[in-house]
């Protein structure tokens, strides 16, 4: 498991490294700390998303993505910031109207996870904040199963 | 997972609500946005697991000449590689793996993606499942980066919109055959068909004017109103039907080879 876990990562590393004309090294960095930590979820039997978002986050600013999720799986969206210069980053999920979601989370400074799993069918949103620290590039990635 | 005590765990306080301003803003991307077919799978089979193989289709043509018409197939017999994953066949994994890399080499995809074609025969070979459920989206992605180095950034939503109609006639088709309304609800998902008909109007007017595009984002309008239902309650059986007509039109317009132009 572990090593198909290395050789998907390898993959999504190199397809990153292929779409180098349009990531930053920060970028390319961000999304390889959350594969990183999204190993975890796929050693307990959750599917990596092949896409990510990435982009630059300044202090106490969030972006928010838009995802369409299935009743009935369960979710982890996980966030990380290319290096320490963040100190914290946060993970919230939000329904269609905008109301917030309870989530699972896991926080570990520049890293941050948080589980859901819908009873409802549809768009939500998901948040990624930086909470403390300068400017930084974050990546988001989710996994299901 | 051990992972876990070593780190903070714990639920969430509830932030603040997201302004609608923030909603509308929010990022919009293929990658993240629209699911996968084997999540809408995956989400079906939590009731209990559907006959997969009995969603299969005979194999579509492989001489498609408009590059439209094999981006919307290309995108769809990724959604039959998935359902041959969930099946677990190894055989119609290979099989299917072979086909995307004959329509992909037409258009002129990538080695990249030519390799992904040997990853997928290995993983099938050996029965790794959940590999090659990231593998396929790879692929799918794969062939989107290479359409984008192509200049043919149009294609990429119709291989998008074809992966999403035949995962969704292979799951309404499934739902028919044992009905509940719980298992219904996952065909609930308008702001998808919503995303992607808003891609669809931003393609070259050139190709959106091409007889089967036109066709497939003009009859979208329907589908978005049947995917639509209230959160509360899933669909009626008779509601699961007009909707697998609707998409099950769409593939058969799609896949039909005299469309090529």
């Amino acid at each position: 498991m572990r090593m198909r876990v290395l050789i998907l990562a390898g993959a999504a590393l190199t397809a990153a490294a292929a779409l180098a004309w349009a990531e930053t090294d920060d970028e390319v960095e961000a999304h390889k700390q959350v594969l990183d930590l999204t190993g975890a979820f796929q050693n307990d039997g959750f599917k990596l998303r092949d896409g990510h978002w990435a982009g630059q986050l300044k202090p106490k600013d969030r972006a928010v993505v838009a995802v369409n999720l299935y009743a009935g799986n369960q979710y982890w969206f996980s966030a990380a910031a290319a290096n320490d210069k963040a100190k914290k980053i946060a993970v919230d999920l939000y329904d269609e109207s905008g109301k917030p979601m309870t989530t699972e989370t896991y926080n570990e400074g520049e890293r941050a996870s948080a589980g859901f799993s819908p009873t409802t069918s549809g768009q939500y949103f998901v948040a990624v904040s930086l909470v403390e620290g300068e400017a930084s590039t974050v990546c988001l990635v989710y996994s299901y199963k | 997972m051990a992972w876990l005590a070593c780190a903070s765990l714990g639920f969430a306080a509830e932030p603040a609500a997201l302004s609608q301003d923030q909603l509308s803003k929010a990022i919009k991307i293929d990658s993240l946005t629209i699911p996968t077919p084997g999540e809408l799978f995956a989400a079906l089979e939590k009731p209990g697991k559907p006959d997969w193989a009995s969603q299969y289709r005979t194999p579509i043509p492989m001489t498609y000449r408009n590059r439209a018409q094999i981006a919307l197939n290309l995108g769809g017999l990724i959604a039959d590689g998935f359902i041959a994953v969930e099946a677990q066949d190894s055989q119609q994994v290979k099989n299917i793996g072979t086909d995307i890399i004959k329509l992909a080499k037409a258009l002129g995809v990538s080695e990249n993606v030519l390799r992904r074609g040997n990853s997928i025969n290995a993983f099938a070979e050996t029965g790794e499942w959940d590999a090659l459920h990231e593998e396929l989206e790879a692929t799918q992605n794969e062939v989107k980066t290479s359409m984008q180095s192509n200049h043919d950034q149009d294609l990429i939503i119709l291989v998008s919109l074809g992966g999403w109609i035949r995962g969704t006639q292979a799951v309404s088709a499934s739902i028919i055959k044992n009905y509940d309304e719980q298992s219904g609800k996952v065909l609930r998902q308008p702001a998808v068909v919503s995303f992607i008909h808003a891609k669809m109007n931003d393609i070259s007017p050139e190709l959106r004017n091409e007889p089967l595009v036109k066709s497939v984002n003009d009859q979208l309008t329907g589908i978005e109103k049947l995917v639509a239902f209230q959160s509360s309650k899933g669909p009626t059986l008779d509601e699961v039907r007009k909707l697998n007509d609707a998409v099950g039109k769409l593939i058969d317009e799609i896949q039909r080879k005299e469309d090529a132009k």
